[in-house]
């Protein structure tokens, strides 16, 4: 298209920013404007100015004074990168009164200047962007963001202690929550730690009045051994399937009186809660103080579904509250906005073959430890030996175990430091026994935290710095027989020493759930390659994902510590109850849109579309892009056979253009035609 | 306890003198593939794993931790390389996926070639079993034997009869050199052109 | 029959013919055919690469190179000693994953008329043959006298397991391959600790002391087991534990007597052949009451392990899942 036949003209102001010495001293900004107020007059430059500080409130003002007594249709800032100054320009542009879309922000910075040292190559690459920019925005529109309803629920994936807070805080607010939990009762791994650090309080003691708060809270409709199946829709519109598994128990009839597990004869390993070391029966709440109280009964194991007979629970059961028949339910809510809270599965510390776990039986994970220091656990809170009775004399704790290791994870487990200091304290105090801490550096990072490991120095702990090599009962000096030998290399003393103890404790690193892959294509997010679900900015923004209206709170999106994940759940409470108040969200109109007359309905963008936004009209027999969904991607676009797609703010035209800019194409014709 | 085959002097006193910062680099070029030598945090799981770090003056961590500071002479004293068995246990559970016994074996090489004098008994035994291989492309084990405990273990020669007479008699081992390759020269060329290919 | 280029080692023809005796009588009924590569050299074990690392891979790759050329459709090539069979398979993957260091082989092996493209050779161990190519079925059914009430304690040692540049044993320290293949002869394998620990290699030659340390180790964790024998695949293991055990025994002042035998000797026992054949006799701790214990077929079970495993106490953890299995949710989901 020659500039002769685009009418009317458009008045185009380029402004071109130093950005201190970062831009300037690479490109000779100053010729730069000179140049496009002097090049690009045909294609509608009618200003050209050049700043120190574009971002700043005076560069700003510059181009909201032009657009004003100039009477600019069209703006493109030369500066940094759109990731970070686009916004600004663009509300500046609004302030002014021209639509914020139709101002370009062309990178000359992290593109030009700060990649390249040849001077004048720099400065003459700054010319053809700028030129691309300027050739691209006259064909922008003017664009309005997209507003959509906000649904004033809320689904919360996960009760763990990122969930509950999360839950709490939105049901505080007065808004309804759906709070989806797969186990039996909310709590998460936190009911199953006996003290937390770095204030030793109890762990179920401070868990269990926020799991109360939530079970009786008007607001929060607990969905507990419930999976989410499908979600559908969009920000402000989602239709969210859940499963709530058959519990066998008629919950409207249900007292919690506790008759039925105590009649029940099936008693099973219980590899969840007691972490493997401890029973339940086949009909169980998973501890105590669960929430909600209803039990449920494991069909895997009950008698009655294997072999037909029992039904004991049934028998004495005082309101009749069991149905073996019930089924699973499968229900659909609508809510506004999701918050993933999943949080993590423990390292299987069998793959570590030369720690014996799983071979040797004094060898035990940390979930196997907190389980046997708690007083609700199998031995009553009595720290003792695999044949249960017992009480070691000597226990080594090894630090990370699957943890920053290329051979299992590579990633630090940021909680096993502190929490190998808080078991040996607890040995400590209740055995008396020696310890040993077997580390490679101590972290303990946050408030608090190294005071902490002082008060374990001073309580006696043996440390001795150095990953440990193996564990092994093949005894080989005198007064090692019977006991398991751990061996290691004191790096601080240089040698390799064979330390006999009675006990050893693994600190099992944190992992994603096991299929961590497969809820985060069904939420539309993605997985990093560990599997932890990836935020919008790591530094910036941790809580948000790539997709408007899911959110991650806790361990989901790394390991940490409970007050961090506490603070995230409050976080994406925060931000959805800011969403929720606004009523309704502006989503960036930048979206492709599908031309119905040019589709042929090939629905290769059906699968392409990495955010399931594109939906297929049957009895068209044509795509349509969901504008809600489409986060702009341009997969799409370019995938259409038919070139049937298009994107606003990135059509074909744009882009061409923008290329014929870079080349400086659109000058030669110029020169052309002079 | 175990006693030490050879002892190498005491690493040297003083302030280390950051000479040769090259070092590390020099021995991780000097092994075949990349053996990410750089990447060590120190933990110290090679020490620890080794079966004869009991006997080695320095354990392997040390020795890397030497390696980075620059500590050439240290460190082609030590006896550490030629205590190793070459039994990978610290290969396989390093968490920085060093391949330490490739190392171990670089330093072996180093060591030999800085000419120090120390670790006799290890060099002496490889260079004798390499000398049969070169003349035979077979090795001679009850040849091998015989020259390294005549030559370094005299005193032990009357408690290791039974055992050779074993040897001779119920294993069937041959108190003869093995039959020649017939491929001698060839191997001696291929030999001699990789000698010379190490050199460069 | 299935064709193996075999490389047998040094070893083999010296202190290690009951390896090769016991080997050659049961490959055959296994259909393994053993084709020696004409005219091999020495390895170097871990000698040449003590000294100098260009001539000794030159020396290993000498004879991939002429394995190559005598392969003729051929592409496995057989090692039974652990030494050369890592010697091998270091050697054809350092020279493929690093080219310049390839190049370099090949360069020194072009003096010589050689060549070797890396890669084109898979080598493998006799144990991973047995158990993944031959199969424990097929094992099986060669038995005609099971080893019942045989206590055995499988020994690996290093090399095999370690490094495994490609992945063909389950677990670099206690994998499960020769267990089960002792247990398919009818033998009770004991859950020995040290399956895959050292046996000092050269150390005898060069620093007694800790060679004698580590095969005390093995030895006597075997006795602490009551095996009544320990079964090796590596001719340097098994010279060790056993020519070195009396010297070992005068050192520390203990009596140990622990035979100390290949796999394939066992394996031959099992199929019925006569253990002359095999090499019995030509070990230095006589192996004979241990073999008098099942020379007669003992109806009874087994007795009962030193150690009791009570039921009660704590529960633990189940046996993980084998290599092979992995997560199902999350590989669908990556479909």
């Amino acid at each position: 298209m020659s500039p002769a036949e685009k009418k009317p003209q458009e008045r185009v102001g380029v402004y071109v920013c130093h950005c201190g010495t970062n831009i300037a001293g690479v490109v000779n900004v100053a010729e730069v404007s000179k140049w496009a107020a002097d090049n690009l007059v045909h294609e509608g430059v009618i200003v050209a100015r050049d700043y120190k500080f574009m971002c700043s409130s005076l560069g700003q003002e510059l181009i909201q004074k032009d657009i004003k007594e100039l009477k600019l249709t069209r703006v493109v800032v030369a500066a940094c990168s759109p990731h970070l100054h686009e916004r600004t320009f663009r509300n500046a542009c609004k302030g002014a009164g021209l639509n914020p879309y139709l101002c370009e922000l062309v990178s000359i910075r992290e593109q030009d200047a700060w990649v390249h040292t040849d001077k004048i190559a720099a400065t003459e690459k700054a010319k053809a962007i700028i030129s691309g920019g300027v050739a691209r925005v006259i064909h922008h529109v003017p664009l309005e963001p997209l507003h959509v309803p906000i649904h004033p629920a809320t689904l919360i994936v996960g009760g763990g202690i990122a969930g509950i807070q999360a839950a709490l805080e939105i049901a505080d607010a007065g808004f309804p929550v759906y709070l989806v939990e797969r186990e039996p009762s909310i709590g998460g791994h936190m009911a199953q730690f006996d003290k937390t650090f770095p204030t030793l309080d109890c762990s179920a003691c401070i868990l269990t009045p926020k799991m109360v708060d939530v079970g009786n809270h008007p607001n929060i409709t607990m969905l507990t051994y419930s999976e989410v199946q499908k979600v559908d829709g969009y920000v402000g519109n989602f239709a969210v399937t859940i499963k709530k598994r058959a519990r066998y128990i008629k919950t409207e009839d249900c007292t919690g009186c506790g008759i039925c597990w105590e009649k029940c004869p099936k008693k099973v390993i219980d590899d969840k809660f007691e972490a493997g070391l401890g029973y339940r029966k086949a009909v169980y709440t998973p501890f105590p103080q669960a929430v909600p109280k209803y039990p449920v009964i494991d069909d895997i194991n009950c008698t009655y579904y294997i072999k037909g007979t029992c039904k004991a629970c049934e028998k004495f059961c005082p309101t009749n509250a069991i149905d073996f028949n019930q089924k699973d339910e499968i229900i659909t809510v609508e809510v506004g906005n999701i918050i993933l809270a999943t949080g993590w599965d423990l390292f299987d510390a069998r793959r570590v073959p030369n720690y014996g776990y799983g071979r040797l039986a004094n060898v035990f994970s940390n979930l196997e430890f907190e389980r046997l220091s708690n007083s609700a656990g199998p031995t009553g809170g009595n720290i003792v030996l695999r044949d249960g009775k017992t009480t070691p004399k000597s226990v080594g704790i090894i630090h990370c175990v699957g943890s920053r290791d290329k051979n299992y994870n590579n990633y630090c487990s940021a909680i096993c430091c502190m929490q190998s200091l808080k078991f040996a304290h607890l040995v400590h105090e209740k055995t008396g026994a020696t310890v040993y801490n077997f580390y490679i550096d101590i972290r303990t990072p946050a408030k608090a935290y190294d005071e902490f490991y002082q008060r374990i120095i001073e309580e006696g702990t043996l440390f001795v710095r150095g990953k440990v090599a193996e564990v092994t009962d093949a005894a080989r000096n005198p007064g090692e027989e019977g006991k398991l030998i751990v061996q290691v290399e004191d790096t601080l003393v240089g040698k390799q020493r064979r330390i006999p103890v009675d006990m050893v404790i693994l600190s099992a690193g944190l992992e994603p759930r096991f299929d961590s892959k497969a809820v985060a294509k069904t939420f539309g997010i993605s997985c990093s390659a560990d599997g932890w679900f990836i935020e919008r900015h790591p530094k910036l923004d941790p809580v948000a994902t790539m997709t408007e209206g899911v959110y991650i709170a806790g361990c989901v999106q790394g390991p940490k510590d409970i007050p961090a994940s506490v603070v995230q759940g409050a976080a994406a409470a925060a931000r959805i109850l800011g969403r929720i108040q606004q009523k309704e969200i502006a989503l960036e109109p930048v979206r492709a849109t599908i031309n119905e007359e040019q589709c042929s309905g090939c629905r290769i963008c059906n699968t392409l579309c990495p955010f399931n936004a594109i939906l297929f009209h049957e009895d068209k027999m044509v795509s349509e892009v969901n504008p809600a969904l489409c986060q702009g991607c341009g997969t799409c676009v370019a995938a259409c056979p038919a070139g049937a797609i298009s994107g606003t703010g990135f059509s074909n035209e744009q882009i061409l253009s923008q290329i014929d800019g870079l080349l400086l194409l659109n000058l030669d014709k110029k020169e052309a035609m002079a | 306890m175990t006693e030490q085959a050879i002892v190498s002097d005491p690493p040297s006193v003083g302030p280390v003198k950051h000479e040769d910062l090259s070092l590390l680099q020099e021995v991780a070029l000097r092994t075949p593939g990349d053996p990410n030598l750089e990447m060590c945090i120190q933990c110290g799981t090679c020490g620890g794993s080794c079966p004869s770090a009991s006997a080695m003056d320095h354990t392997p961590r040390a020795i890397f931790a030497m390696l980075r500071a620059g500590m050439r002479e240290d460190v082609m004293k030590s006896n550490t390389p030629w205590m190793c068995v070459a039994c990978y246990y610290c290969t396989v559970r390093c968490p920085q996926e060093i391949h330490i016994t490739d190392v171990m074996y670089t330093l072996k090489n180093m060591s030999l070639e800085a000419n120090t004098g120390h670790n006799g008994t290890a060099s002496d035994f490889s260079k004798t079993f390499i000398s049969l291989v070169e003349t035979y492309g077979r090795s001679f084990e009850i040849g091998l034997a015989g020259f390294q405990n005549v030559r370094h273990f005299i005193t032990r020669l009357p408690s290791i009869t039974p055992m050779a007479v074993g040897m001779l008699t119920k294993k069937g081992m041959s108190l003869f050199p093995p039959k020649r390759i017939k491929g001698m020269d060839q191997l001696k060329k291929i030999l001699k052109r990789a000698k010379e290919l190490e050199a460069e | 029959m299935s064709d193996y280029l075999f490389y047998p080692g040094c070893s083999m023809e010296s202190s290690a013919k009951a390896y090769e005796a016991s080997m050659e009588a049961v490959c055959k009924p296994l259909g393994i055919n053993l084709k020696e590569i004409e005219d091999w050299n020495c390895c170097g074990a871990t000698e040449y690469l003590s000294l100098d690392l260009t001539p000794a891979y030159s020396l290993i790759a000498r004879n991939l190179a002429l394995a190559q050329e005598q392969a003729n459709g051929t592409k496995t090539v057989l090692a039974a000693c652990s030494a050369c069979y890592l010697n091998l398979s270091k050697a054809d993957h350092y020279m493929h994953e690093d080219k310049a260091f390839g190049r370099k082989i090949n360069s020194a092996l072009a003096a010589g008329g050689l060549h070797y493209d890396p890669g084109q050779l898979v080598i493998r161990h006799l144990l991973d043959v047995m158990f993944n190519e031959v199969g424990l079925d097929k094992i099986k059914e060669k038995v005609v006298k099971p080893l019942t009430g045989l206590r055995v304690a499988s020994y690996i040692g290093c090399m095999v397991p370690r490094p495994d540049y490609n992945a063909r044993i389950s677990d670099t320290e206690y994998p499960y391959e020769l267990d089960d293949l002792l247990k398919a002869l009818g033998a009770e394998v004991i859950d020995f600790p040290l399956k895959t620990a050292c046996c000092g290699g050269h150390m005898t030659q060069i620093g007694p002391a800790t060679a004698f340390e580590l095969i005390r180790r093995l030895i006597s964790a075997a006795d602490q087991y009551k095996a009544d024998a320990l079964v090796a695949l590596c001719p340097m293991c098994q010279m060790n534990l056993d020519a070195f055990q009396g010297q070992m025994n005068g050192y520390f002042h203990t009596s140990y007597h622990m035979p100390i035998l290949f796999f394939t000797q066992l394996m031959g026992i099992a199929f019925g052949e006569k253990p002359e054949n095999l090499g019995f006799g030509s070990e230095l701790v006589s192996a004979h009451a241990a073999m008098k214990r099942i020379g007669i077929q003992t109806p009874e079970p087994a007795p009962a392990k030193p150690v009791a495993k009570k039921p009660s106490g704590l529960p633990m953890p189940p046996p993980r899942v084998r290599v092979g299995q992995q997560n199902t949710a999350n590989e669908e989901a990556s479909e």
